[in-house]
């Protein structure tokens, strides 16, 4: 049942990385941190082995280790057959490694960057122009030799970093989330490049990602949770038990963020999310019947098989070790009557905003509007202009030009008005670590401004609607990752504001504690809360109502994200994904520039 | 096999890998405004601060003098110090208007000369002289003490030289002040400041470097490379040792050139011991740049633990031998302490080895204490 073992025994001499019973702990003041418990894993050679899982799984660590940088406690990892703890030196020169970060000198050009790893890694000078020239028509970096790495973009450094740790062609090559936060275009193109290095030169590569959808490119795949690895072979492998137990659910008389919450947490179901226009529906085992059954008295309904996808099983695969809590669904009257948010009011008004640092435009007009009780999300990468839009729309930082009303309320003259109404959740959950998780909420409450009667029923109301009671005295900084999130968002929601903001607000969270934190998302919507949210996962931008699609500061393409997928649909791609769709856009409007 | 191979490059690019690094860094300080502060503008405006602001030296100080009965001995001391380039004197007519004179702090001292001044003077049993000195300022007014009772003794002796007759006073003071003849206090801070320089460029900026090495996430990308932690050391010493050498050349140039220090001493001597310092004050930047990785702790680490002991604990400004004993003791943990007294021997007197000596031998043992440790304390492991 579990794909965890479906891994089968390559040949001794095919191994480019095993990991025996690896465990390492970090000790920080009285915290104990496992970051590895026993981890045993191997990845073979001349194929991309991928890394997944959460922030906090653990996959920096052993990735480290590996590479001989930190030594565990216990267990043995050796690569290409050398012990990578005694032997790091000569580890060292035999792979390839990229940091988090791609560890680039940003004071030091392109050729700089590469020439001092060149030298660091012995490459003869008469071998270098051509190597060089190879490595920059591989990464298009050629025209940007002279550039300081600093000047580059998220995209370009990713590429940049990558041909540093290749100078020296390693044999087995490791990239720690190379892919994250960079944009959806430079995510396929470093795709690219990793298996013609596979492919063409018979390197071996592991690689780590939080992006799920990721995992379906790798030949094989890893999954590592909270220190231990849930399974790995092929994506295949992991799919595979899944077959005939996923379905896409439509019914025509109710909203889909509605039939979700139906769904979740009945018997049999493992799991259920928005998916753009239906609801993608996981079961427990493969008879159809359990899932109509679920549908029965319900008006218009409609069920079709969809093949299963690395997601599916990742979270089945969870929720063998956590169980769905029902929990506590937006409340039954309310969301059955089902008020009509769409047609609502505009609460946004956004007119050609814009925000310039310096002679850099971080937002080159930007128009769009939002009604209340709508879910909208902003899609694009790091450097997009997510943040800085939604630090002008909370009235945090003041727009260089274009107009912007809130609530009914122009920010360039009553900001601290408008304020009052919106909610806030910042990137990192800006929580005070120090204090416990009652006494950030009591805080929060009265930062807002409550008092007596009313604030005590809001604390109330904030440590049992997010189920933070158990964890009142807990000191915050001690939280898990998700708890961290569910309290920061409960902080923002004190004074019962019209409008949320919440700036990426799932980053490094795992997939369970996403779903948990959508719903909640969605069960204010249904309140009539409006929320705005940004996101660099993909597939996060299925849960909202509409979504605009930046890059460079720019709106590329606003809408529901069917129809923002079907902008893609041709005839040789009938499904296309959201990131088909960001991409066809992005090279479109790069190829009007170029007409 | 593999093995072997990879063991081999490892051994022979150390050449290739170490140049890679010294040039990395020489780019980036180029490259780096906050750099070349501190190696060069920071050294600059210290050295004409305390080149041209601060001295320590007592000249034209106010002071009142006060003669009850006014007659021809009173008015030849009076013209003594009028000759005086220490004093600037005003004559009054009694002690209640000097006495006003002292708290409303117009003056710095009072001379007060008695009634019986001129019988007193020529017998033998002491000074018929009263003065009263503001000791709100102590070392202040201990100068002024001291250089009253310099023109007191020149002025009898004068006296008693044009009365063609010996003066009987108990203890005669003959001072002749040597290396530093004209008691200039620009003379000895300047080249103590060379002490303070070199501690900013080798512990401060060297602690900050590697510390924002760790906090980009650059070391952990060089440490996957076959460098060796040797190496990574090396590489940093060479550039900033080159740099602290800089900021040395450039200091002595000033003292001499600008502010007419003399150099007595060899300059092989002073490069010599400049180096031992600077090696001293690199090992600890990298020792603390191993605890530390962080820009903002290293800095703080680095000002407390180096440049402000280089500052207070000495001798370039306070004199050791005038602090209390714990604290003298603790001052020979200061490197500086050490390089400062070799400077102002090597500036001021010549090369006086029994100094030199010591003190170098001092620098050496730091030296290799701190770069010993450091080199210990840092491996190719990131935790």
């Amino acid at each position: 049942m579990s794909p965890a073992k479906i891994q089968s025994m390559p040949a001794a001499g095919e191994i480019a990385l095993e990991a025996d019973a690896v465990t390492k702990k970090f000790v920080a003041g009285k915290r104990v941190v496992h970051a590895l418990r026993e981890v045993s894993m191997q990845v073979r050679k001349g194929l991309v082995t991928g890394l997944i899982g959460p922030d906090g799984a653990g996959k920096t660590t052993l990735m480290r280790t590996a590479a001989g940088l930190l030594a565990p406690d216990n267990g043995k990892i050796s690569v290409l057959g050398i012990d990578a703890t005694r032997n790091s030196i000569e580890v060292q020169s035999t792979i390839g490694y990229m940091p988090q970060r791609f560890g680039l000198y940003e004071d030091l050009s392109v050729a700089e960057n590469l020439d001092l790893y060149a030298d660091l890694r012995g490459v003869p000078p008469h071998d270098r122009p051509d190597r060089y020239r190879e490595l920059m028509s591989m990464t298009g970096l050629g025209p940007f030799t002279a550039r300081l790495a600093g000047r580059l973009s998220g995209g370009m450094k990713q590429k940049l970093g990558l041909a540093c740790t290749l100078v020296s062609p390693p044999r087995f090559l490791i990239l720690d989330e190379p892919t994250v936060g960079v944009d959806p275009v430079s995510r396929r193109e470093l795709w690219s490049i990793v298996y013609r290095l596979v492919r063409e030169e018979g390197m071996s590569v592991l690689l780590s990602t939080a992006y799920l959808d990721e995992a379906e490119r790798c030949d094989e795949v890893v999954v590592l949770h909270d220190g231990k690895v849930l399974g790995a072979g092929t994506p295949k492998s992991f799919s595979g038990p899944l077959e005939g137990r996923t379905w896409r659910v439509r019914v025509s008389s109710m909203k889909n963020r509605i039939l979700q919450e139906r769904l979740v947490g009945r018997p049999g179901v493992i799991d259920a999310v928005v998916q753009g226009e239906a609801v993608r529906l996981v079961m427990e085992d493969a008879e159809e019947e359990k899932a109509t059954r679920l549908l029965s008295g319900m008006e218009g309904a409609s069920i079709t098989p969809v093949a299963p996808r690395f997601e599916d099983s990742f979270i089945s695969l969870l929720r063998q070790k956590r169980p769905e809590t029902p929990g506590s669904p937006p409340d039954a009257k309310k969301t059955a009557a089902g008020p009509e948010a769409m047609s609502g009011e505009m609460v946004i008004e956004v007119q050609d905003l814009q925000r310039r640092f310096g002679d850099f435009y971080a937002v080159k007009g930007v128009t769009f509007g939002v009604r209340k009780g709508e879910v909208f999300g902003l899609l694009g990468a790091n450097g997009a202009g997510k943040s800085t839009t939604f630090r002008m729309l909370c009235g945090l930082l003041p727009p260089s030009g274009g107009s912007l009303s809130v609530a009914g309320v122009d920010l360039r003259r009553a900001a601290a008005s408008a304020r009052a109404r919106i909610g806030y959740m910042s990137q990192k959950f800006s929580l005070y670590g120090n204090l416990s998780v009652r006494q950030n909420i009591e805080f929060f409450s009265s930062a807002y401004g409550l008092s007596g009667a009313g604030r005590k029923e809001r604390i109330g109301w904030a440590l049992e609607e997010f189920e933070l009671q158990p964890l009142a005295s807990a000191t915050s900084a001690d939280l898990p990752l998700g708890f961290k999130q569910r309290l920061a968002m409960a902080c923002s929601l004190m004074h019962e504001p019209d409008i949320i903001f919440l700036d990426e607000p799932t980053s490094g969270v795992d997939p369970l504690a996403r779903r948990e934190f959508w719903r909640r998302i969605g069960s204010q919507a249904e309140e009539g809360v409006t929320v705005l949210v940004t996101t660099h996962f993909m597939e996060e931008a299925e849960y909202c109502d509409r979504i605009a699609i930046m890059a460079a500061g720019e709106i590329l393409s606003i809408g529901s994200p069917s129809e923002i997928k079907s902008l893609a649909r041709t005839p040789e791609l009938p499904e296309p994904t959201l990131e088909d769709a960001f991409i066809s856009l992005i090279t479109g409007r790069s190829g009007e520039k170029a007409a | 096999m593999s093995g072997n191979l990879a063991g081999k490059t490892a051994k022979t690019g150390g050449g290739m890998r170490l140049k890679g690094l010294i040039r990395k860094e020489f780019l980036q300080v180029l490259r780096d405004p906050s750099s070349i502060a501190i190696a060069f503008l920071m050294p600059l405006l210290l050295l004409l601060l305390f080149g041209y602001g601060v001295s320590l030296d007592a000249e034209n100080v106010p002071v009142a003098l006060v003669a009850e009965q006014p007659n021809a001995d009173t008015s030849s001391f009076v013209g003594a110090f009028r000759q005086s380039r220490y004093f600037s004197p005003v004559v009054m007519p009694g002690m209640r208007e000097a006495v006003e004179a002292l708290d409303s702090r117009r003056i710095d001292a009072i001379v007060h000369m008695r009634q019986d001044f001129s019988r007193r003077m020529r017998s033998a049993d002491g000074a018929p002289v009263q003065v009263i000195v503001n000791g709100m300022d102590a070392n202040n007014a201990r100068l002024v003490q001291g250089y009253v009772e310099g023109v007191w003794a020149t002025w009898l002796r004068g006296e008693a030289l044009a009365a063609g007759r010996q003066l009987d006073i108990p203890v005669q003071v003959d001072e002749r002040v040597w290396f530093n003849s004209e008691l200039k206090s620009r003379n000895f801070i300047v080249p103590g400041l060379i002490a303070i320089i070199m501690t900013l460029i080798g512990a401060l900026l060297t602690a900050m470097i590697m510390a924002r090495e760790w906090e980009r996430g650059t070391m952990e990308a060089l440490m996957v490379t076959p460098v060796t932690i040797r190496e990574v050391i090396v590489g940093k010493l060479v550039p900033y040792y080159i740099l602290g050498m800089g900021g040395m050349t450039l200091s002595v140039a000033m003292a001499v050139g600008l502010f007419g220090v003399p150099l007595k001493g060899s300059i092989g001597v002073l490069f010599l011991t400049s180096s031992l310092f600077l090696l001293a004050a690199l090992g600890m930047g990298l020792l603390i740049s191993v605890i530390a990785r962080n820009q903002f702790v290293a800095g703080q680490a680095a000002i407390i633990a180096t440049f402000l002991p280089a500052f207070i604990l000495s001798g370039f400004l306070f004199d050791i031998s005038s602090m209390p004993a714990p604290v003298q003791v603790i001052t020979h943990a200061v490197a500086a302490r050490y390089f400062i007294e070799i400077l102002q021997t090597l500036f001021l007197a010549g090369n006086v080895w029994p100094v030199i000596v010591p003190n170098a031998a001092a620098l050496l043992l730091m030296a290799a204490f701190f770069l010993g440790v450091a080199r210990k304390k840092s491996r190719k492991r990131l935790d």
